[in-house]
């Protein structure tokens, strides 16, 4: 009934609409065509005025509305010089914008029709062309020597003491490995992969891997002030690792592996302080559509103390120990696996 | 249809005047001006189909927790109780880009005016090859048979982002409409790109071995020159991406593993290893970039006429004009990783193509500027396709802007793929190309259907659809900015972007008040066709250009008489001394007068 009534508005008002087109139609033969095209002129004029006003207007308070929702300044260090390099290029577009849109509508204003006007015939004008197309040459220029910079920062090889951990994708869901005591991530071979006891396929021939730990609850526990390096990998379609405090993102590419590496700023306890909210978790959002549960395929990361993060990780057994030792009851569940790490 | 073509061959023999038939001159049509009709047509169903779609996903993304029974009268089973089902909101998202950037923007844009006025304007009786002409049409025809028939299937249509990546897309485990959906998707694009490049191939020959005497490339019109250039674009791109859907249709069905490597899916490994997902970005983007422009240029094309026609000024600095069509036509060939710096490529590869991506500001910047000064000193005119080219120049300027943050990686690796790319490519090549469009819709219907559109609706239509493309996609920005991702069926369970809800439906409400708006056009254009005001006088936009020496319904092959002769360029908007404030194309020089 409801979806019938709201048909009906929709085709009255649309009625109406037309109606009035139409007789402005007729009104503009009777006042004569010259008269009316001049009023409309104007008024055209006034309007599209009206809509730059009303515009800059909007867009200042569009601003502050929309800033309290925003993530907080960046938890990475490599995060800041974004935060900066965002600003920098937010003020030079933001001149541009500025002023060609005021150029644009103002002479719409002041450059319209009226009775007896005449347009004068301009058709270049050899310097002045030279000149704007120098400026942005330059401006550009600049940008792409700030951006440069950043980009080879944030691409350069990570400091030889940062943690290393892999993050792998999977429809739908985090998988994340730790290295364990040896500090080496052992092979791994997507033939071996199994749901039942073997996710990542690790390869137990390699003794690096008997120590590995894997956790399945997306959960990444890095320390905070210490570089992490992070080693992705999917095991079946493109993901992407989002890191949006961390300004970071990197996409997951099955048969492939890729590598981001940050330092983060603040533990989540800090952030708790800074946001004012006790619930603040780091999110790891897939960044690069994924199926049907992409927007599901979430993740967090836990910033913690050297003192916080070693105790975890005292914590934690080895999934080669989870599945292979007879007294632990978890090891035909691997779905328990995720419980017994998660919970402290 | 053969004694048309040789007809048309004929030059100067002019008109016909014999009875055509119903089915040569409506349907299997060679003539350039039914079948940029054909192009405009299809092009308009097809847009009203892929907004309603964005219309839907944009009712799951504002009101997450609602549902909504007309959903149910619509998709069936999709939308049980009401609700989008996530594998059918990806199909939306999927089809909607799809949709709209081939089947409208690249078939309905460049395929239309492209086809009206490239004979028109070079002064030709119609295209290099009539017959290719046509065929276009109907393979596009056919392409958007088999996209429209996939919107039916039981596992619904392709459902992997316009983009359709693999593995996503080529593994049938791996999403639903991976399976025939996307069967059916690369074949329609197969036809689709055929169809591109039939039309590009004629456009280009037509440009360079049809003009009339004294038409010589630097007296053509800027529509030509961008509509040349469009073409050129199609035809060196639109091959690439179809090898990339030929490896791809391999991988799905002949076991090839160009794009696959040590995938895990659906229970078991697959044997495929040593390709490279990658790979098919590479393929993808450099079409998909070029893309972009074959999108933009027409509009580019359109706006610098249509500023220049309701300034009653000359086009500023033409040749720069030209020179800067050259540039980005250049650029946009070089520029295709910038999609692609997530992807974990080379930093040093990444560097180069963050100078050469920022490089096409220069050219853009330069565009607008010339506009500008068009419009400056200027005597202008409020036509509805005047409105529609300044706010071409209005959203060119906010979403090229935003495109210096996106081209530069560093930025690039925090917006990728959230929001803020959303918000830069729907303002910059969905809502300006379209603005683009509806100026040259405005512009040239009396010269399409000897009648014009009714102005008032045409003035509500313009304010309600730019008013709402800010709304709709300034904010969306601040989304970006906060790295919330594109793509998204729900964004509840998300701490960081659910604080966002309120604007996600404010934003749904302003796309429903637009849809509404579109459909305002839609009426206006098809009733205008049978009942709109007669065009009476030859050149009611005071135009210098050669279409508007025809008669005011040309038949097939344009002129009556003989082609004219141009003697003049396109903007020699000064006095005619007889009290005129432009000179025709087709007015010899008077004595003593240069040319330009």
């Amino acid at each position: 009934m409801s979806v019938f009534i709201l048909i009906t508005l929709v085709v009255i008002v649309f009625g109406i609409i037309y109606q009035i087109a139409k007789a402005s139609e007729y009104a503009a033969v009777l006042n004569g065509e010259e008269k009316v095209k001049q009023q409309t002129n104007k008024l055209m004029a006034s309007l599209l005025v009206a809509f730059f006003l009303l515009g800059m207007y909007g867009i200042v308070k569009c601003h502050t509305a929309l800033m309290q929702h925003m993530i907080p300044e960046s938890a990475s260090v490599e995060g800041v010089g974004f935060d900066n390099m965002f600003k920098t290029t937010l003020i030079v577009t933001g001149i541009v914008f500025v002023i060609t849109q005021t150029l644009l509508f103002w002479f719409v204003y002041k450059y319209q029709s009226r009775p007896g006007t005449k347009a004068a015939f301009i058709s270049h004008n050899n310097k002045l062309e030279l000149i704007w197309t120098t400026i942005p040459a330059i401006v550009m220029a600049g940008l792409v020597v700030i951006g440069l910079k950043n980009w080879i920062t944030i691409t350069s090889p990570a400091p030889k003491d940062a943690q290393i951990v892999e993050v792998v994708g999977k429809q739908f869901n985090w998988l994340i490995r730790y290295p364990g005591k040896d500090g080496v991530l052992g092979k791994r071979d997507f033939r071996k992969i199994n749901d039942e006891n073997n996710v990542l396929g690790l390869d137990w021939n390699d003794k690096d891997n008997k120590d590995d730990i894997i956790s399945q609850n997306g959960e990444l526990h890095i320390v905070v002030n210490k570089p992490v390096k992070l080693i992705i990998g999917s095991r079946d379609v493109i993901h992407d690792v989002g890191l949006p405090h961390f300004r970071l993102k990197m996409d997951a590419v099955p048969g492939i592996a890729t590598t981001i590496w940050f330092t983060p700023r603040f533990t989540t306890a800090e952030m708790k302080v800074k946001t004012n909210n006790p619930d603040f978790v780091y999110e790891i959002s897939c960044d690069q559509m994924c199926g049907k549960g992409h927007y599901s395929m979430r993740g967090t990361v836990i910033v913690e103390t050297q003192a916080e993060h070693d105790a975890w990780l005292a914590k934690q057994q080895s999934y080669w120990d989870v599945n292979n030792a007879p007294a632990t009851p978890a090891a035909t569940d691997t779905t328990a696996v995720a419980t017994t790490t998660s919970t402290k | 249809m053969l004694h048309d073509a040789t007809h048309a061959s004929h030059h100067d023999h002019g008109h016909e005047h014999h009875e055509q038939h119903f089915i040569t001159k409506y349907i299997f049509s060679q003539d350039h001006k039914m079948i940029a009709k054909q192009f405009l047509i299809t092009g308009i169903i097809w847009a009203v189909i892929g907004a309603l779609m964005s219309v839907f996903f944009r009712l799951q993304l504002g009101f997450p927790d609602k549902s909504f029974p007309i959903m149910e009268k619509f998709l069936g089973e999709w939308a049980k109780g009401g609700k989008l089902n996530p594998e059918f909101y990806y199909a939306l998202v999927t089809m909607h880009g799809t949709i709209l950037v081939f089947f409208v923007l690249t078939a309905g844009l460049s395929g239309t005016f492209s086809n009206l006025l490239i004979p028109l304007q070079i002064g030709a009786r119609d295209m290099a090859s009539p017959f290719m002409n046509m065929l276009s049409y109907w393979f596009f025809f056919i392409a958007s048979v088999f996209m429209f028939i996939s919107l039916f299937l039981e596992t619904g249509p392709a459902s992997g982002g316009w983009t359709t990546y693999p593995p996503l897309s080529a593994l049938k485990e791996a999403s639903m409409g991976s399976g025939t959906g996307m069967d059916l998707w690369l074949t329609s694009m197969a036809l689709f790109v055929v169809s591109s490049l039939l039309g590009g191939l004629n456009y280009i020959s037509t440009v360079l071995n049809m003009r009339t005497n004294g038409m010589t490339m630097t007296r053509m019109p800027l529509t030509i020159w961008a509509f040349f250039f469009t073409a050129v674009l199609g035809v060196l791109s639109f091959p690439v991406l179809l090898s990339g859907f030929v490896l791809l249709i391999f991988d799905r069905n002949f076991g090839t593993s160009f794009y696959l490597s040590e995938i895990f899916i659906g229970g078991r490994a697959l044997p495929n290893v040593g390709g490279s997902a990658i790979l098919y970005q590479h393929l993808f983007w450099f079409l998909g970039h070029p893309e972009v422009y074959i999108i933009m240029l027409p509009g580019m094309g359109m706006a610098s006429e249509i500023l220049s026609n309701n300034s009653r000024k000359p086009i500023f600095g033409y040749l720069a004009m030209i020179i800067s069509l050259i540039g980005i036509t250049v650029l946009a060939f070089l520029v295709w990783a910038h999609h692609m710096f997530v992807t974990g490529m080379s930093p040093f590869l990444g560097s180069i193509f963050v100078l050469l991506t920022l490089l096409i500001a220069v050219p853009s910047a330069v565009k607008v500027f010339n506009w500008l000064t068009t419009i400056w000193k200027g005597n202008l005119r409020f036509t509805v396709a005047m409105m529609f080219a300044l706010g071409f120049v209005s959203l060119f300027i906010s979403g090229g802007l935003t495109g210096i943050f996106l081209g530069n990686s560093a930025l690039d690796i925090h917006l990728h793929d959230t929001y803020f790319v959303i918000a830069h490519f729907h303002i910059v090549m969905g809502v300006s190309a379209f603005f683009g469009m509806f100026a040259g819709i405005y512009h040239w219907f009396p010269k399409m259907f000897g009648r014009f559109m009714n102005n008032t609706l045409g003035y509500i239509h313009f304010f309600i659809t730019i008013i709402g493309a800010y709304l709709i996609f300034w904010p969306m920005h601040y989304e970006g900015v906060a790295g919330m991702p594109r793509r998204y069926y729900d964004f509840t369970a998300w701490q960081s972007f659910n604080s966002f809800q309120g604007l996600n439906a404010f934003i749904s409400v302003v796309t429903i008040v637009v849809f509404f708006a579109q459909l305002l056009f839609v009426v206006n254009f098809f009733v205008s066709i049978f009942r709109g005001k007669k065009v009476t006088t030859q050149n009611p936009w005071q135009s210098p250009t050669l279409e508007w020496t025809t008669p005011i319904n040309p038949g097939h092959g344009n002129w009556e008489g003989p082609i004219p002769t141009v003697y003049r360029w396109a903007y020699d908007y000064k006095d005619n001394g007889e009290g005129g404030d432009f000179i025709a194309q087709n007015v010899p020089l008077k004595d003593g007068e240069e040319a330009h």
